[in-house]
C-alpha cells in the first residue's frame, strides 16, 4: 500500500518532466490541439459575425502563407517578394471591378472598367502568372541570399508602383467601392456566404498545392531545395522547375489579393508593404517548412494573435500593433533556437 | 587503315575527349588531354593527388565547363557540356564529397531521379510500381532497405556512400562515372561496391572510376589510365601500365 502510494507520488512528481517530453515530441499535435481550442473558445465568446470575419481573414491569410509555403518550404527559396502579387491580384481586381465615378477628384480622368467579379478575378490572376514568368526568368538564375535580395527588390518595386502609378491605382487615394462578386446574377452580399466562397478557394489552393508537392514534380523540388547542381547532373533543368513553382505560387497569391479586395471592397498601397511578406515569411517558419497542414495552422494562429491581441486586458489600443510584433518575432526567436523545422514541419532551413 | 578497320576502332569506343582543358587562375588542372574510354570495360584512373581526376570527371558530366577541345560520346561531337545533359548524352556519375538530397528520404532520393524530366509531365505523375520495385531491389543490393524511410542526412558515411551508389543504379545509362567510390568504406561495403559496377558491366555498361586503392585498380579494372598534372602519364593493361617506370616515378618520386 506505501510502495503504490510512492509510485503515484513519484509519478506525480515527474509530471512536468512527462509533459515537456511530450510536448517536444508530439509538438505538432498539441500546437494543432492548443490553436483550434483557441480559435473555438475566441470565436464562441465573440459570436457569430466575428467568427465568420475572423474565418474570412484566416482563409485569406491561409492562401498566401499555403502558396508562400511552396516555394520556401518546398523549393527552398526565401522569397519575400510574395506581398507584390497579393498587391497585383488585388489591384487588377480592384481597377477591373470598382466603379468610383463619383468620388473622382476633380479633372481626375480615370479608366472605368465596372467588369464584374468573376470576369475580372482570372485576368487578375493570369496577370499574377505574367508578371512572375517575366522576373521569374531573371530570379531563377539566383539563390540562396541573393534570391531574398532580387525578390525584396520585387516587392519595394512593387509597391512604388501602387503609390505612383496614380492614372490606374490612384496611388495613395486607394480604389474604392469594389464590388462583391456575382454568381449568375445573385450577388454575394452575405458574409457567411462570402466566407464560404473563399473557403472554396482556399480548399481548390491546398488541393493544387497537395497534387504538386506529391507527385514527381514536387520530389524534384525538394532535390532543388537540397542541391540544385547535383539534382541538374541527373537530367533536370532547376530553373525551370523554380520558374514554373514560382510563377503557380504568384498566381494563387493573386488569386488572395483578388479575394481580399472584393472582400475589403477598398485597396490602397499599405496593404501591401513589404513588412506583410515579412509576416508572411514568418507564418510559414512558424507553422512548418515543407507542411501545407503546417501553413494552415501558422496562418489561424496569426489571425488569433492579431484579434486576440486587441482583446488583452488593460493594453492601450495604440500599443496592439506593437504588442502583436513583439509577440510573433518572439516566437520565431525561440522557433529557430528549439525547433528550426516549425511546429508540424519536417525540413530545416 | 582502311574505313572498316577505322569504324571498327571508333565504335570500340564509347567516349573519347580531345585536347580538353580546364585551367583555374594560371593553374592547368586538364591540359590539352586527349583520351579513350573502350566500350563495356571497366576503366580506372589513377593519378597522385591533384593530377586532374575529378577535374575529368566533372568536365565530362559537364559540372564543370570546358575550356577548350572536345568530348565526342557515340555520334556526338560536344565542345560544351551542360550538367543536365549528361544523361541524354548516356552519362552519370557520384561525386568525391557525396552529395545526396539530405533532407528527403531514402526512398525519395531513389524516386527522383527515376521518374519524368520534363517539368511539366513531371506534375501529373507519381512513383509507380514499377519505380518501388526497382528502388526496393537497388536497396536491397545496397543494404539499405531497412532505412529507406529515413532521412538520407541521418545515415552514416558509408551508407551515404552507398546511396549514393544505389542512386547510380536508379539511372539508365550507358556510361558511369564513380569518383573515389571506395574512400572510406568499410571492407564489407566495398564487396557491395565492387559487386555493382561488377554487376553493371554485366549488362554492357561501360565503367570510370577514379581511385588511389590500388589493389582494387588490379583487381577489378579492365584498362588503366594515369593522369599526372593534367596530362595523360600512360594508359593500356593494368599490369603493363603499373610496370611502367614513369608510373612508378610519377607515384613514388625518384
Amino acid at each position: 500500500m506505501q510502495i503504490r502510494q510512492l509510485e503515484i507520488s513519484q509519478n506525480f512528481s515527474r509530471l512536468p518532466q512527462t509533459l515537456l517530453f511530450s510536448l517536444r515530441n508530439h509538438l505538432e499535435i498539441w500546437a494543432t490541439v492548443i490553436v483550434i481550442l483557441a480559435a473555438a473558445t475566441f470565436m464562441l465568446s465573440r459570436g457569430t459575425g466575428f467568427s465568420i470575419t475572423l474565418v474570412t481573414v484566416f482563409a485569406i491569410w491561409a492562401m498566401l502563407a499555403v502558396s508562400l509555403n511552396l516555394v520556401l518550404g518546398y523549393t527552398g527559396l526565401l522569397s519575400v517578394g510574395h506581398v507584390g502579387f497579393y498587391g497585383i491580384g488585388a489591384y487588377t481586381a480592384a481597377v477591373l471591378t470598382a466603379n468610383p465615378r463619383q468620388e473622382l477628384l476633380e479633372g481626375e480622368i480615370i479608366q472605368i472598367f465596372a467588369w464584374p467579379f468573376f470576369a475580372a478575378l482570372p485576368v487578375a490572376v493570369l496577370l499574377c502568372g505574367v508578371v512572375a514568368l517575366i522576373v521569374g526568368v531573371a530570379f531563377s538564375r539566383f539563390r540562396d541570399d541573393v534570391y531574398v535580395l532580387v525578390s525584396f527588390g520585387f516587392a519595394i518595386i512593387a509597391y512604388n508602383v501602387f503609390v505612383n502609378w496614380q492614372w490606374v491605382t490612384r496611388g495613395p487615394f486607394g480604389i474604392h467601392q469594389i464590388p462583391k462578386p456575382v454568381i449568375f446574377g445573385y450577388t454575394i452580399n452575405d458574409d457567411l456566404e462570402f466566407l464560404l466562397l473563399t473557403l472554396a478557394f482556399l480548399a481548390i489552393i491546398v488541393g493544387i498545392s497537395w497534387l504538386i508537392v506529391t507527385s514527381s514534380f514536387g520530389r524534384v523540388l525538394k532535390a532543388v531545395r537540397e542541391d540544385e547542381d547535383a539534382i541538374e547532373v541527373f537530367g533536370y533543368r532547376s530553373s525551370r522547375y523554380k520558374l514554373a513553382i514560382w510563377v503557380i505560387s504568384a498566381m494563387m497569391a493573386g488569386l488572395a489579393g483578388a479575394m481580399l479586395a472584393t472582400y475589403t471592397s477598398f485597396v490602397d498601397p499599405n496593404s501591401f508593404i513589404l513588412l506583410e511578406s515579412i509576416l508572411l515569411v514568418a507564418i510559414v517558419i512558424l507553422g512548418g517548412l515543407a507542411s501545407i497542414w503546417g501553413s494552415l495552422l501558422g496562418a489561424l494562429a496569426f489571425v488569433l494573435l492579431e484579434e486576440g491581441v486587441r482583446f488583452v486586458p488593460f493594453l492601450p489600443p495604440e500599443h496592439v500593433g506593437q504588442v502583436r510584433q513583439i509577440i510573433l518575432g518572439t516566437l520565431l526567436v525561440l522557433l529557430m533556437l528549439f525547433r528550426p523545422q516549425g511546429v508540424a514541419g519536417r525540413f530545416k532551413l | 587503315m582502311t574505313t572498316s578497320e577505322r569504324h571498327s576502332i571508333e565504335s570500340s569506343f564509347v567516349l573519347q575527349t580531345l585536347d580538353i582543358e580546364k585551367h583555374f587562375g594560371g593553374v592547368s588542372a586538364v591540359d590539352r588531354l586527349s583520351i579513350s574510354i573502350p566500350r563495356g570495360l571497366i576503366t580506372a584512373i589513377i593519378g597522385p593527388n591533384g593530377s586532374g581526376k575529378s577535374t575529368l570527371i566533372n568536365l565530362l558530366s559537364g559540372t564543370l565547363p570546358l575550356d577548350g577541345g572536345m568530348v565526342v560520346v557515340g555520334p556526338k561531337r560536344l565542345r560544351a557540356i551542360r550538367p543536365y545533359d549528361s544523361p541524354n548524352i548516356g552519362l552519370t556519375r557520384t561525386f568525391q564529397d557525396v552529395r545526396l538530397f539530405e533532407q528527403i528520404s531514402v526512398l525519395d532520393n531513389l524516386y527522383v531521379v527515376m521518374t519524368e524530366r520534363s517539368s511539366l509531365l513531371s506534375l501529373f505523375q507519381r512513383a509507380r510500381k514499377e519505380h518501388r520495385e526497382r528502388a526496393e531491389r537497388i536497396l536491397h543490393v545496397v543494404g539499405l532497405w531497412e532505412k529507406r524511410n529515413d532521412l538520407a542526412e541521418e545515415l552514416s558515411y558509408g551508407q551515404r556512400k552507398l546511396l549514393e551508389v544505389g542512386r547510380l543504379m536508379a539511372m539508365n545509362t550507358q556510361i558511369y562515372l564513380f569518383d573515389e567510390p571506395f574512400a572510406g568504406l568499410a571492407l564489407h561495403m566495398i564487396e557491395v561496391v565492387k559487386g555493382v559496377i561488377r554487376e553493371l558491366q554485366e549488362y554492357d555498361r561501360t565503367i570510370i572510376f577514379v581511385s588511389h586503392n590500388m589493389g582494387i585498380v588490379r583487381e577489378l579494372s579492365d584498362y588503366l589510365i594515369v593522369m599526372d598534372s593534367g596530362r595523360l602519364l600512360a594508359r593500356g593493361q593494368p599490369d603493363r601500365v603499373l610496370n611502367d617506370p614513369a608510373v612508378i616515378e610519377a607515384y613514388l618520386g625518384n
